[in-house]
């Protein structure tokens, strides 16, 4: 397959056919922050924190970097007034869940995000879906998914498979950029299935 | 019988992902609720994440975790059939029924939502009931349709 050359932030860059403006970005050492976005899956397009500015046939378009395929002789920009002006948005709403994200704080600090814009709604899950989409994907167990809908939306784990699976596993964890992946798993650990780690302890007593 | 019914609707998109919503629909048509043994039934047969099924379930409004009425009582309440007087027939509804939007009565017999423009404006204030449109209802009126189900 022939190759395509574009350009982003004035660097010439040769891609893949097929590729998306944010695989050429990071092959060719740019940087485009992303937070819903994990080499092993499948771009998700959820978090739009990877947004760029983008032209074409002399048309300006702000695009998800992670979903966009690149083609020839397309202008990307990753970084401009009104991107940065996008992302402290995304930021700003993000944080009104998860103030304390330490990669959100970085975010913040650097797109000059005010943590405290929006009223805080403390729910800790930021709806990356990176836990239920690893979960899925790379592990195939299913044992956590997206529950509810609109503002009711909050990921929970399966009980039974949960019990039978996250123990050993666990991989999902480290991906979470906030902590409520990890209180979502010892919430459904203790209502429904014991602790692995309870055992020695009951029998102790 | 309505067990060999459910069984007959999952049977029917076995092996067929896809057809995830087309099953939950029949069945919720008929049970009036998805039990979690049938949405465990309907992950097992189509071959698909029994944590797909509840995200389906819990996405949609159409599908529902707790039992619901016999009927489905539908008050429209968007601009035009509000401005046409729905909150009345609301109000008069909730009194024949003694529910709240959103609940179900001990007997099953009715569950009453509030929908928002289902669209026939030109015949506002609405009522439906089990998908039938009644059309210009008002309070005095809707006890009679009421009656008819049972
Ligand atoms: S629990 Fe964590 S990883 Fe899972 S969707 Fe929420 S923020 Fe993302
Ligand atoms: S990284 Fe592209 S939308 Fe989240």
């Amino acid at each position: 397959m022939t190759d395509i050359v574009l350009n982003i932030d004035g660097k010439e860059v040769t891609a893949a056919a097929g590729a998306t403006v944010l695989d050429a970005a990071r092959q060719a050492g740019i940087h485009i922050p992303t937070l819903c976005h994990f080499e092993k899956l499948e771009a998700y397009g959820g978090c739009r924190l990877c947004m760029v500015e983008s032209e074409s046939r002399g048309k300006t378009s702000y695009v998800v970097s992670c979903l966009y395929p690149v083609e020839n002789g397309l202008v990307v920009r990753t970084r401009s007034a009104k991107v940065d002006k996008i992302r402290r948005l995304i930021i700003e709403e993000l944080m009104a869940h998860a103030p304390e994200a330490p990669e959100l704080v970085a975010l913040a600090r650097e797109y000059g995000a005010d943590k405290d814009r929006f009223e805080k709604e403390p729910i800790y899950c930021i709806l990356c879906g990176l836990c239920e989409r690893y979960c899925a994907e790379v592990k195939q167990k299913n044992a956590i998914g997206f529950v509810g809908n609109g503002p009711e939306r909050e990921i929970s784990f399966v009980p039974e498979i949960a019990a039978k699976e996250c123990n050993d596993c666990k991989e999902c964890f480290p991906l979470c950029p906030t902590s409520y992946l990890q209180a979502a798993f010892v919430l459904v650990e203790s209502l429904t299935f014991a602790p692995a780690a309870a055992e020695p302890v009951a029998a102790q007593g | 019988m309505s067990e060999q019914k459910i069984d007959g609707i999952i049977e029917k998109y076995r092996g067929k992902p896809g057809a995830l919503i087309h099953a939950l629909t029949e069945i919720q048509h008929e049970l009036h609720w998805l039990p979690r043994e049938v949405m465990e039934k309907v992950a097992e047969a189509l071959e698909v994440p029994f944590s797909l099924v509840r995200q389906i379930v819990s996405f949609y409004k159409t599908f529902s975790l707790t039992p619901k009425g016999r009927h489905e009582v539908h008050v429209c309440t968007g601009m035009t059939c509000h401005l046409r007087g729905a909150a009345k027939l609301m109000a008069k509804v909730a009194e024949i029924t003694g529910l709240k939007p959103g609940e179900t009565d001990t007997d099953s017999r009715f569950t009453l939502e509030r929908g928002s423009c289902l669209g026939s404006c030109s015949i506002g204030p609405e009522l439906i009931v089990d998908g039938k449109h009644y059309g210009r209802m008002t309070p005095d009126k809707v006890e009679d349709v009421l009656k008819r189900y049972e």
